[in-house]
């Protein structure tokens, strides 16, 4: 049995299991440290150094998410000195990009002139597309980091906008990562890296191809993990802001491994769609339909009335008339030709309660056992 | 699936068959990718086409279609042979050992060879990696089961998976991968015709009982009814009348399209329930428009026999109903009540009278998902099957012999066709075409070739082509590959306009009544100009 190991955070004491960083101890007793480019269940590489904490003893601050905890360690997670390195990196990640989410002082004429280039750079009069969405503008505002402006041009390289469904926005990519180990370590499609080097850096497919030209599937995954504005859904960029929608929570209507995820809704409509980090099967993962395939459901194209078909052409008619239809039918039939002259093709797209209610109808109803679904086909 | 997606990443081998796992399973297979990249999970891919999932495999065997009762049989042939069977797990939880061993004792590596086209000693060395592995999971889809020995595949990978322990224990199992959001929930709540839901039979006095006292009515059939690959026959023949079709496309989705188009119009009468005025919808007398699954409360049931929640987030369009109100309307009319205030109170009624189901109820799906059997109010789910024993006790083995495919190349038709899906499309299209995105992914159906055949019949990338089998004839265009291997053309089945399902063959396996999707012998030429 291992021995009991102790750490004290912020003056109290957790035992923890050998192995576990200061973050997951922390993390398991709900002292909040922030994070940044850490992503749960893929090897931590402590590159934002958002996680920073003090330990008794040391000169040094240390990322919490790669320190393992040690017995009789103790841990700062808000002292003045973390807080200001915290502020540091802040202010240092504001200054490297388009970040325009007014954060920074609003009074400056600096400002002012900062806020038309990037709306130049945007093509558009709005803030940053994911304000009020964005954990760097979270961070800010937690550590109250007004930030400083650009010292050059922030980014040489486009924003690109060639698929269908993925914004790359370089301008606003702080180099996290998280992009990189999701498509790489969770979903496992290796499409991007981290490409070029120094204040060239960037993150790109092989050969700095656009997305569409790449072994990218468009699962999604990155903009799911980005922390701020560099990818963001096509459709929704710009359109959608999430003070403005509701998030039902839900399973995928594909494939039948019912992903979890969420239908962003803004004005009866689903706008947007992300993945249930918090719930298995697939802990916030989706593929490309699953995220993007969603049209169908606000389509123009969606039967709003029952239909009767009258010489070869269908007319609208009212639920009383069609319900009333179909049900003389099925009895004129039952008593002519018996209830096997009848069949009922239930479906594995709609819900249990639907499907058993089909089941009983055709059994106790119609009284035949003549039911199936396309599970054969 | 006897185990869990999650349970994938805990195996030291895993045995892909008959499933394009990243085009049809997108999240599930980064599960299998992640245990090949950074577990050191062991993969195995037996499929006929080089899909993605065979660039993560450390061996990927290539089976001629249809042959795959030959290649499991010489796996265990060699298992047997080698004494790498889990001796302990045969005597203890199986039967029939002997007839398998005498059955398979013939398919020895040189025979499965020439049956299959796989390498003998490929067969050798897939069938020691699967055997030497501590827990080996089994994951498989429609390219086993939609052939007309579909039945026998499913069998023969029991059979592989009971010969080396691999049931029963986490990081093994036979894993059927579901292809549609609630197909495992439509057979579990009785969408068969031989079962109530729960899987109790038609056939057995006391579920029959049972249910007519929970419905309040007698008499309930007590013979199994048709599957939908014999209805259609029926109703050609004019014994069958009528048909009450729910969120289904038979019209894009049936094998031998031309002839399931004469059946449903020979009938007297049908109803099409759907979302979209589909192929079929078009055929339709009376058109019942419902709801989708984001305009409705209710579970899903899925390929891990998780019970999930869908929950409405907005209204139906019009005057669209949830389609257990309109089955409720219908029944009303018919002289049978059915009143429920909501799903959940339909749920209620599942629980009562579904033993597998018995112990979920919303407000613990609320809290968790729950795998059935969940017999109980405190009941966990059972997240691996045949832990300590199979439903019917020992598990049996089915010995059992390889048969040809319905269809074989011949000098007339002498390319073999497969069909399936591709990743930025789903089934007949109705939902997935309606995302502009996706059709630019995936705009029009394609014809896969491998370029040696491409060249072989002077095929030129993006040509035109007529492609014929006995049935029907469909043109697409070119796309040559290095997923298909020489003799063999994939065509994506969603497109209505490029039907594949025109040329497929309707030939069913004998048990399951499942066509032979995944076979059939065709030709391919220039269109004419």
């Amino acid at each position: 049995m291992d021995a009991i190991n102790n750490i004290i955070i912020n003056g109290n004491s957790f035992t923890f299991n050998t192995g576990d960083t200061i973050l997951e101890v922390a993390r398991q007793n709900d002292i909040d440290i922030p994070t940044l480019c850490y992503l749960k269940a893929v090897t931590p590489t402590g590159a934002c150094r958002m996680c920073i904490v003090e330990a008794e003893g040391t000169d040094k601050l240390m990322a919490a998410c790669t320190t393992p905890a040690s017995d009789k360690m103790v841990i700062l997670t808000e002292s003045p000195r973390v807080i200001d390195a915290r502020r540091e990196i802040l202010e240092m990640l504001l200054s490297s990009g388009n970040h325009n989410c007014a954060i920074s002082s609003s009074v400056d004429d600096d400002w002012t002139a900062f806020q038309l280039k990037v709306q130049k750079d945007d093509g558009s009069d709005q803030l940053c597309p994911v304000w009020g969405d964005c954990r760097l503008q979270d961070l800010a505002y937690r550590y109250q980091v007004t930030g400083k402006l650009p010292e050059s041009d922030v980014s040489i390289d486009p924003v690109e906008q060639v698929n269908p469904f993925i914004v790359r926005d370089f301008s606003r990519c702080i180099l996290c990562g998280r992009c990189v180990q999701a498509c790489n370590e969770v979903q496992v499609n290796n499409a991007i890296q981290f490409g070029y080097k120094g204040s060239t850096t960037k993150i790109i497919t092989p050969g700095d191809k656009p997305l569409k030209d790449s072994n990218c599937v468009f699962c999604g995954e990155c903009i799911q993990v980005c922390p701020v504005g560099a990818l963001v859904e096509k459709d929704a960029r710009y359109e959608v802001r999430q003070w403005e929608t509701a998030k039902v929570k839900t399973t995928c209507p594909y494939c039948g491994v019912g992903c979890q995820l969420y239908l962003h809704v803004q004005d009866n409509q689903v706008v947007k769609i992300t993945g249930a980090e918090e719930s298995p099967p697939n802990y916030g993962s989706l593929c490309v339909k699953g995220r993007f395939g969603f049209d169908f459901i606000n389509s123009p194209e969606r039967l709003t009335t029952p239909l009767i078909k009258e010489n070869g052409e269908f007319r609208k008619a009212s639920w009383d008339e069609a319900t009333e239809l179909v049900a003389s039918k099925f009895t004129e039939i039952k008593a002519a030709h018996g209830s096997d002259s009848i069949g009922v093709l239930t479906s594995a797209r709609i819900s249990n309660e639907e499907n058993y209610l089909t089941n009983k109808f055709t059994r106790a109803v119609l009284k035949t056992n003549n039911i199936d679904h396309c599970a054969r086909l | 699936m006897t185990n869990t997606i999650a349970d994938i990443e805990t195996a030291d081998v895993i045995l892909i068959t008959g499933s394009n796992t990243t085009e049809n399973h997108p999240v599930l297979s980064s599960f299998v990718k992640r245990a090949v990249a950074f577990k050191g999970t062991r993969l195995i891919v037996v499929d006929p086409r080089r899909i993605k999932m065979a660039g993560f495999a450390h061996q990927w065997i290539r089976q001629n279609l249809g042959t795959d009762v030959a290649w499991i049989n010489g796996l265990m042939h060699v298992i047997i042979k080698e004494d790498l069977h889990d001796k302990a797990f045969v005597e203890s939880r199986t039967q029939g050992f002997e007839e398998l061993q005498k059955t398979v004792e013939k398919y020895t590596p040189e025979y499965v060879e020439e049956i299959t086209g796989i390498p003998a000693q490929s067969i050798i060395d897939v069938a020691r990696i699967y055997a030497k592995a501590e827990a080996a999971s089994i994951l498989y889809c429609m390219g086993i089961t939609q052939q007309t020995s579909g039945t026998d595949n499913v069998k023969s990978l029991a059979n592989l998976a009971m010969l080396c322990g691999n049931m029963g224990i986490p990081g093994g199992g036979v894993n059927p991968l579901r292809g549609q959001n609630n197909v495992q929930g439509a057979c579990d709540m009785g969408g068969l015709p031989d079962v109530f839901s729960g899987y109790q039979k038609v056939v057995d006095l006391g579920s029959r009982q049972k249910m007519e006292t929970a419905w309040g009515v007698s008499d309930l059939p007590d013979q199994p009814g048709l599957k939908v690959t014999q209805m259609l026959p029926k109703a050609h023949d004019g014994e069958f009348k009528a048909l009450y079709i729910i969120g289904e496309n038979p019209l894009v989705s049936d094998p031998d399209l031309n002839h399931a188009e004469k059946c449903l119009d020979n009938l007297d009468f049908m109803v099409v329930q759907d979302i979209f005025m589909t192929e079929t919808a078009q055929k339709a007398d009376v058109v019942l428009p419902s709801s989708c699954y984001a305009e409705k409360d209710g579970t899903f049931s899925n390929t891990e026999r998780r019970v999930n929640r869908i929950r409405k987030a907005v209204d139906a369009p019009g005057e669209a109903l949830a389609d257990w109100e309109i089955i409720c309307k219908i029944s009303e009319r018919m002289g049978y009540s059915m009143n429920y205030a909501d799903s959940q109170a339909i749920f209620e009624e599942i629980s009562q009278v579904t033993p597998s189901y018995g112990g979920i109820t919303y407000s613990r799906l609320e809290a968790q998902s729950l795998h059935w059997p969940c017999p109980a109010p405190e009941h966990p789910g059972t997240p691996i099957l045949h832990t300590e024993q199979f439903p019917i006790g020992k598990g049996i083995f089915h010995s059992i012999d390889f048969r040809e495919p319905a269809e074989t190349a011949d000098e007339e038709y002498p390319l073999l066709l497969t069909t399936g899906r591709v990743l930025y499309q789903y089934h007949t299209g109705t939902m997935t075409m309606k995302t502009q995105g996706l059709n630019d992914r995936a705009p029009d159906c394609f014809v896969e070739i491998s370029a040696n055949d491409s060249a072989k019949y002077n095929l030129d990338e993006g040509a035109l082509v007529e492609i014929a089998s006995r049935r029907g004839e469909i043109a697409a265009r070119i796309h040559i590959s290095d997923k298909a291997v020489d003799g063999t053309i994939f065509i994506p089945f969603h497109y209505a306009q490029a039907a594949a399902n025109r040329l497929t063959h309707a030939a069913l396996d004998p048990v399951a009544k499942i066509p032979e999707y995944k076979v059939c012998a065709v030709k391919v030429s220039l269109a004419a100009a």
